[in-house]
Order: C-alpha cells, then structure tokens, then sequence
C-alpha cells in the first residue's frame, strides 16, 4: 500500500464544524444553531459555545432542520420531531432491505 | 427554450383561487422535498412546483404568465416569448426570495422571463463581498466510495454578468471524491461557490454525499451488508465459500448447521477509512429444484432419517 496520501484528500472532507462554521453551513446564526441545541436536533461536544464541534452526523442534520424550515416552514418542534421520524423510517427501511423487501 | 406548464406541474386548473395554489404547492413540496423522500426524482418534482410556485404563486408573475396564451406555443419547443413580454408587469420580489427551494437554478423558462431582467441591488460598482457557499448531492455507486473516484461535475449557476443581469451558466467541476466517504458526509471544495463580488473571495461548494441503490451491497453507515445464498448441505455442513465484496472476492466460512438469517461478519471488509466498517453476510438457504431419480432419493433418505418437524412450534 502506498504511504503518502495526498493530504488534499482529507482536506476536502466536512468533519468536525466550530459552532461559527456551522452557521456559515447553514446559513444561519448563533441564535438558531442554540433552538437546535435546545430541542436536542444537534448535539454539540465540547463545553460552552466557543468550544463547540459539530460531528458530521448532527452537521447533516442542522442542514435538514435548515431546509425543512425555509421549504415547508416547520417550526423547531416540528423540524425535531420530523428529523426523529425520518431517522426511525430510515432505519425500519434498511431493516426491510435486509429481509429482500424494500418499497 | 422550452414552455412550462406551470399548472400542470402543481395539478391545478388555470381558473384556481391563490389559495388553491398554496396549498397544491404545499402538498408536493412536502412530499417530494429531497430530505423527506430519497426517490431519485424526488429532488426534481420538488424544484419543478418551486418553479412553478414561484410564479403561480405571485399575482403579478402569474399575470404575466397568463398573457402568454393558455395552450403551450408549438408544442412547447422552441418556445420565445413575445417581444415586448415585461410590459407592464413589474416583478418585485427579489429572486431569490425565501421559502424557494435552495440556491435554485430553474429553468431557462423562468430565467429568460422571470430573472433575467432582474437588476440585483447593492450590488454596485466600490462594493466587496464574499460570494455565497453553494450545497449540492453527489451520487455515488458503492464501488466508487470503496475505491475513492473523480468526478466532474456539471453545476447550473446563476451568475452575474457585467452589466449586473443574472445567467444560467453550466460550470464543470472536478471532485475528488475520497476513499471510504459515507452517505451522509459533506465535502468541501473551496472557492467552487458563487464567485465573490468586487474582488471578493468565492463561496465554497459543498457535496453531500448520497449512493446509489446497488442490487448487492446495501450500506449502513460503514458497515455492508450482502444477503449470500448458500445449498442446503453447505448450511449443513459448513465450509469454505467465495463471495463478492466491493474489494474483491473473499472467502467465508459457513458454520455448520447455519441457519437462514444468519449472520456472519467480516472484520473491516466494510467501508475503509480510518474505522473501517464490516462486511455482514446474511446466509439465505436456497434448495435446488430436484429433477433426477438420485437426488429425489436423497431427499427420500433424509426424510426417512431425519425427523424434523418446521412446524411444531406453530399451534393447531
């Protein structure tokens, strides 16, 4: 196996995102990202917002809140409970396509 | 260009109320928004009523759609509209106004009649400004987040041209596209966004990363997971089988008396990276149709020494 990986490979990957960074993703601010954190659709590492990251998992998922909101105008309850039901229906999918009986 | 039939697209009549409008547009969008349903033309559906609301939807655009004639000119082909179309109609709003669908290049349709006269404000000569972060999908096969691939990519981008009027242009852009990326990830290529403004920097382009259905390999985050259909006697006996991964074939060992839905799993065969995933075989009996006197003998034999019984655990 070849040892030198090209170190723009790793760069172009999105992983961890600083609180501001996840506003600029998102085109959003502070405020909003906190109503996320609130209602539990992301959870933050780190204590205090200067030392927030974002893991890749709730970066998709304040994109999804993000576009839920601006396209069908849910409100941050609804986005959460919308975001939780998605998650179940996703997974009860990869379920059936395990047992050859995906829709 | 080609004519839309923006009340088609929303499955209203011409004569619909604006309310009728709203609410058919709230129907599809919600059913076909690309975070609710991950069909492959969901995306599509969901910016075609985007469109087709963004016109319906506002009185003076609908207006001035209407005066276009009821019936799409020649079939819809070579559609041009008529040579003093604007007149009269001013369309406020600004383009990109909230509650469309992101970043949203429509079609030349609503570009040449909606957009392109559109002068965009504040955005004058003195003025810098970083250009906007743009977000797209990327569809991937399995084999090519196994491997890691390039990709060129054909963006639709309005952009702005020297007199200030917003165009549609086709952009090519290469990605590289990592070894071991999962569904779900984002990448970032810099400076791909909108351009910036007055010597401003761009925006960047971010790719979320989706895949493809495969008929084999179904992905679970890293892990893969392959249904492997084995004989009866190789359930039976257990031994050595080949299967296919994405990383080329493997041997498996079968344990004896493996049942159907069982399970086996490959350390690490799954998707690589830094964690690397595992490959999961799921084991599927699969008996083969008995044609000859000798295999019907066999079956004759186990039937006589064997007494199993499937059903004893079902009630009468």
């Amino acid at each position: 196996m070849k040892k030198a990986k090209s170190h723009s490979d790793e760069d172009n990957l999105v992983d961890e995102l600083t609180l501001h960074e996840l506003c600029r993703f998102c085109d959003a601010d502070e405020a909003w990202v906190v109503e996320l954190i609130q209602h539990g659709v992301v959870e933050p590492h780190g204590a205090g917002e200067a030392e927030y990251s974002f893991s890749q998992i709730s970066v998709l998922r304040a994109k999804k809140a993000r576009r839920l909101e601006r396209d069908l105008g849910i409100n941050m309850p609804g986005i959460a409970l919308a975001l939780d039901l998605l998650e179940e229906r996703d997974h009860l999918r990869r379920l059936l396509g395990r047992f050859g009986m995906a829709s | 260009m080609d004519y839309k039939d923006y009340y088609k697209a929303l499955g209203v009549d011409r004569t619909a109320t604006q309310d009728e409008i709203k609410k058919a547009y709230r129907k599809l969008a919600r059913k076909y928004h690309p975070d609710v349903n991950a069909d492959q033309d969901a995306d599509a559906k969901f910016k075609e009523a985007g469109e087709a609301f963004a016109v319906l939807g506002d009185a003076e655009k609908r207006a001035a759609y209407d005066a276009l004639g009821a019936e799409p000119p020649r079939g819809g082909q070579g559609f041009r509209p008529p040579p003093d179309w604007e007149q009269g109609y001013q369309f406020s709003d600004p383009p990109h106004g909230a509650g469309g669908p992101e970043d949203a290049a429509f079609s030349d349709f609503f570009e040449n009649l909606f957009r392109s006269g559109a002068r965009a404000e504040g955005r004058t000569s003195g003025m810098r400004a970083a250009g906007q972060d743009q977000h797209a999908r990327v569809t991937l096969d399995i084999g090519d987040a196994f491997n890691g691939t390039s990709r060129v990519l054909t963006m639709r981008v309005p952009e702005m041209d020297d007199a200030g009027r917003m165009m549609l242009k086709d952009r090519n852009v290469s990605v590289k596209i990592p070894k071991g990326v999962r569904e779900g990830q984002h990448i970032r290529l810099k400076g791909k966004g909108s351009p910036g403004i007055g010597g401003g920097p761009a925006g960047d382009l971010f790719l979320e990363v989706a895949f493809a259905p495969h008929p084999t390999y179904r992905i679970d985050g890293r892990d893969i997971y392959v249904d492997l259909p084995v004989t009866p006697w190789e359930a039976a006996l257990g031994g050595k089988v080949t299967m296919p991964t994405p990383g080329g074939e493997v041997g498996i060992t079968i344990p004896e008396n493996a049942r159907t839905g069982q399970k086996l799993r490959l350390k690490g065969r799954g998707l690589p990276g830094k964690l690397a995933g595992d490959l999961y075989a799921v084991l599927k009996i699969v008996n083969p149709p008995t044609t000859t006197q000798a295999g019907q003998a066999l079956y004759e034999q186990m039937a006589k020494e064997m007494s199993f019984d499937p059903r004893k655990s079902m009630e009468a």
